[in-house]
C-alpha cells in the first residue's frame, strides 16, 4: 500500500488544517467557554444555540454561507478587498475559518462543562490565598479542567479531520492547498482508483485510531485514583 | 485598633443589616440560627460577597466604602470554608504553599513548621487531598490559611461538615491555634458548645439583624437575650488555678467573687481556665449549708428574677465581677420568698462543672 505524492500532500494538508484549526479553536474557545460557564446574562442561551448550530446543520449549508460571505462580493470578502487583501474563498486560510466554525461546538461544549464542574469554591479559596483573577485562571482553572481540554482538543482535531462538506464548498479541490484527504478519497473512488482510495482511507483510519488511543490512555492515567 | 463593620445587604427576600465594631484581638463568634446571615456577613468581610452599601475598616485600612473596594486577594485574610475545599490537583504541601508563596512573607515561611506541628499534619504533606479524612483535610485547610500569614482569620463553621468524633478531635487544635495567634479570629457557628469553649466575643445574629454584641460571658448571662433562656443556659467564668488538694484530687480555681473546687488534677498551676456552669445545676439556699456533699457554695446577690414558664424561673446572681445563672422552680422561689437584692448562697456540685 503505497501512497502517491498527491495523496501524501492531501494527508499533509489535512493534518496541517486540523492542527491549526484546533489551536485556533482552543484560543478562541477557552475564553468563550469560560464566559458561558460563568455568565449570568439572561440571553446567554442565544449564544449557546448559535455555537451548537453546526451540530445539526448540514455542513454544506454552513459551507454555502461561508462561501458567500468570504467571496469577493460577500461582506467579509468585500471588507478584505477594501483593505487590499485577497478574498479567502478557495484558500487554506478560508478552510481554517470554515473548520473553526464547523468544529466550534466540539471544543466549546467540553470546555464549558469542565469549567462549570470546577464550581465557585476553588476560585474563592484561591482568592482568599492571594491569587489574582489571572493567577486563579492559570493555576486553578486550567489544571482542574485538564480532562476537558484533552477532550476538546481531540474532538476538535478529529472532527476537522473528517470534514468534507464545508471544505468542498469553500475550499474547492486544489491539490497542495485545499485538497484534504476526505475529498481526495472521494476523487479516487469517483475515478475508480480503489487502491489509492484504500491507501488513503486506511492511513486515516489507523492515524485517527492511534490518536484517540493515545489521548484516552493519557486521560485515563491522569484520572486514576481520583475519587 | 478594631474592625468597623457596616453592611446592608439585600439578597432576594433576605436583608442583612449589621453595624458594629469587632475587637481586633481574640476570637469573635458570629452566632445565630441557620439562615440568620452569619455566612453572608463573613463573606462580606472577606470581600467574596460584594455589596454596594457597605463600609469596612480594619485597623487603619479601609477595605470598603462607597467608592473603594479592596478585592479579596489583596485583603490578606485566611478563610476556612465549611467544607475542606482543598485544591484537588495539588498535594497537601502544595496546597499549603499556594497561599504562602503569594504572601511573599518570610515570616510565614519561618512559622510554617510550627503550624504544621500544631495541627499535626507533617505525615500528610505528600498525600493528595482525596487520601485524607474529612478532619485531616480541614486541619490542612486551616494550616493553609495560616501559612499565608493573614492579618485576620475567618472561619465559616469549620467543624460543621465533620462527624462528632472528628469534631471532638479537631476542637483542641482550634483552641491551640487561637491561643497562639496574635490576629483577630472571626468564627461562624451555630453550636453553643463551640462558642462557649472557643470564643471571647459574640455577635448574635437573627434573621439578618444584629441582636447583641459583647463578651461571651455577658451575652450568655443577659436575661434580656434568648441565650439565657435556652435549655442549656449557662454562665461562663474565667478562673485561675490557685491551688491543689492532692489528697482528694481537687483543684482550687479562683475567680472574681469566689473559689471553686473541681475534680481535675491535671491543670497546671496559675493557668487560666474557663468554667461553664449550667443554670440547671445551680441551686439556692438562704443559709450556708453545713451537712452537704456539695463543695461549692458561694455567697451571691440576686440581681434579677425572670419567670420563664409557669413552673420555672431564671435567676441572675452576682458576686464580684462574676455572673451566675440559676434555674429553679417557681415554687422554690415562692417558698424561699426570693427578691431582687437578696443575699443568698448558690450551690454547685463540683461534678457538674465543665472546664
Amino acid at each position: 500500500m503505497i501512497l502517491s505524492d498527491q495523496n501524501f500532500t492531501a494527508l499533509f494538508v489535512t493534518l496541517k488544517l486540523a492542527s491549526i484549526s484546533t489551536i485556533v479553536l482552543l484560543i478562541l474557545g477557552t475564553p468563550l467557554a469560560w464566559w458561558l460557564a460563568r455568565s449570568q446574562w439572561r440571553f446567554k442561551y442565544i449564544i449557546e444555540a448559535i455555537i451548537a448550530l453546526p451540530l445539526i446543520l448540514p455542513p454544506t449549508v454552513l459551507g454555502f454561507y461561508l462561501l458567500i460571505s468570504l467571496g469577493p462580493n460577500g461582506p467579509l470578502g468585500g471588507l478584505l478587498k477594501m483593505l487590499g487583501a485577497a478574498p479567502l474563498a478557495f484558500t487554506f486560510t478560508g478552510l481554517v475559518i470554515g473548520s473553526v466554525f464547523y468544529s466550534m461546538p466540539f471544543v466549546v461544549q467540553p470546555l464549558q462543562t469542565a469549567f462549570s464542574g470546577i464550581g465557585q469554591r476553588p476560585l474563592e479559596v484561591a482568592a482568599t490565598l492571594g491569587a489574582s483573577r489571572l493567577d486563579r485562571f492559570v493555576t486553578i482553572v486550567l489544571p482542574m479542567a485538564r480532562p476537558g481540554f484533552i477532550t476538546a482538543s481531540v474532538l476538535g482535531f478529529a472532527h476537522t479531520l473528517g470534514e468534507f462538506g464545508v471544505v468542498l464548498m469553500i475550499g474547492g479541490n486544489i491539490p497542495g492547498t485545499t485538497q484534504v484527504v476526505s475529498i481526495a478519497i472521494y476523487d479516487h473512488v469517483e475515478a475508480l482508483e480503489y487502491s489509492q482510495a484504500h491507501g488513503l482511507a486506511g492511513t486515516l483510519l489507523i492515524l485517527s485510531f492511534m490518536l484517540l488511543m493515545i489521548v484516552y490512555g493519557a486521560n485515563r492515567r491522569y484520572a486514576v485514583g481520583q475519587p | 485598633m478594631s474592625i468597623d463593620v457596616r453592611f446592608n445587604i439585600q439578597r432576594g427576600d433576605f436583608n442583612l443589616v449589621v453595624d458594629t465594631v469587632i475587637p481586633n484581638r481574640g476570637v469573635t463568634a458570629i452566632f445565630g440560627p441557620s439562615g440568620s446571615g452569619k455566612t453572608t456577613l463573613l463573606r462580606a468581610i472577606s470581600g467574596l460577597e460584594q455589596c454596594e452599601d457597605g463600609y469596612l475598616k480594619v485597623g487603619e485600612t479601609v477595605w470598603q466604602d462607597n467608592s473603594w473596594f479592596v478585592p479579596t486577594y489583596k485583603r490578606k485574610i485566611g478563610y476556612v470554608f465549611q467544607e475542606p475545599s482543598l485544591f484537588t490537583h495539588l498535594n497537601v504541601q502544595n496546597n499549603i504553599n499556594y497561599g504562602m508563596t503569594r504572601a511573599k512573607c518570610r515570616n510565614s515561611v519561618s512559622k510554617l513548621p510550627h503550624t504544621i506541628e500544631l495541627l499535626q499534619i507533617s505525615h500528610l504533606l505528600q498525600r493528595m487531598p482525596w487520601q485524607l479524612s474529612g478532619g485531616e483535610q480541614q486541619r490542612v485547610a486551616i494550616a493553609r490559611a495560616l501559612a499565608a500569614d493573614p492579618t485576620m482569620l475567618l472561619l465559616d463553621e469549620p467543624l460543621a461538615a465533620l462527624g462528632d468524633e472528628q469534631k471532638a478531635a479537631i476542637l483542641p487544635f482550634l483552641e491551640s491555634v487561637y491561643k497562639t495567634l496574635a490576629i483577630p479570629v472571626l468564627y461562624v457557628s451555630h453550636s453553643r458548645e463551640e462558642v462557649a469553649c472557643l470564643a471571647d466575643h459574640l455577635l448574635l445574629l437573627d434573621h439578618g439583624r444584629l441582636h447583641a454584641a459583647g463578651t461571651v460571658k455577658d451575652i450568655f448571662t443577659d436575661i434580656d437575650l434568648p441565650l439565657a433562656h435556652q435549655t442549656g443556659a449557662e454562665s461562663i467564668i474565667e478562673a485561675t488555678v490557685a491551688g491543689y488538694n492532692t489528697h482528694f484530687g481537687l483543684v482550687q480555681l479562683e475567680f472574681s467573687g469566689g473559689t471553686f473546687s473541681v475534680a481535675s488534677a491535671s491543670l497546671p498551676a496559675h493557668s487560666n481556665v474557663r468554667i461553664q456552669v449550667l443554670a440547671r445545676d445551680v441551686s439556692i439556699t438562704l443559709e450556708r449549708q453545713k451537712n452537704t456533699s456539695i463543695l461549692n457554695i458561694i455567697a451571691v446577690t440576686i440581681d434579677r428574677i425572670e419567670p420563664e414558664t409557669n413552673a420555672q424561673m431564671i435567676l441572675r446572681l452576682v458576686t464580684g465581677n462574676t455572673v451566675l445563672l440559676s434555674r429553679i422552680s417557681c415554687k422554690s422561689a415562692y417558698d424561699l420568698d426570693l427578691k431582687k437584692g437578696d443575699k443568698v448562697y448558690a450551690q454547685i456540685k463540683s461534678a457538674s462543672l465543665l472546664i
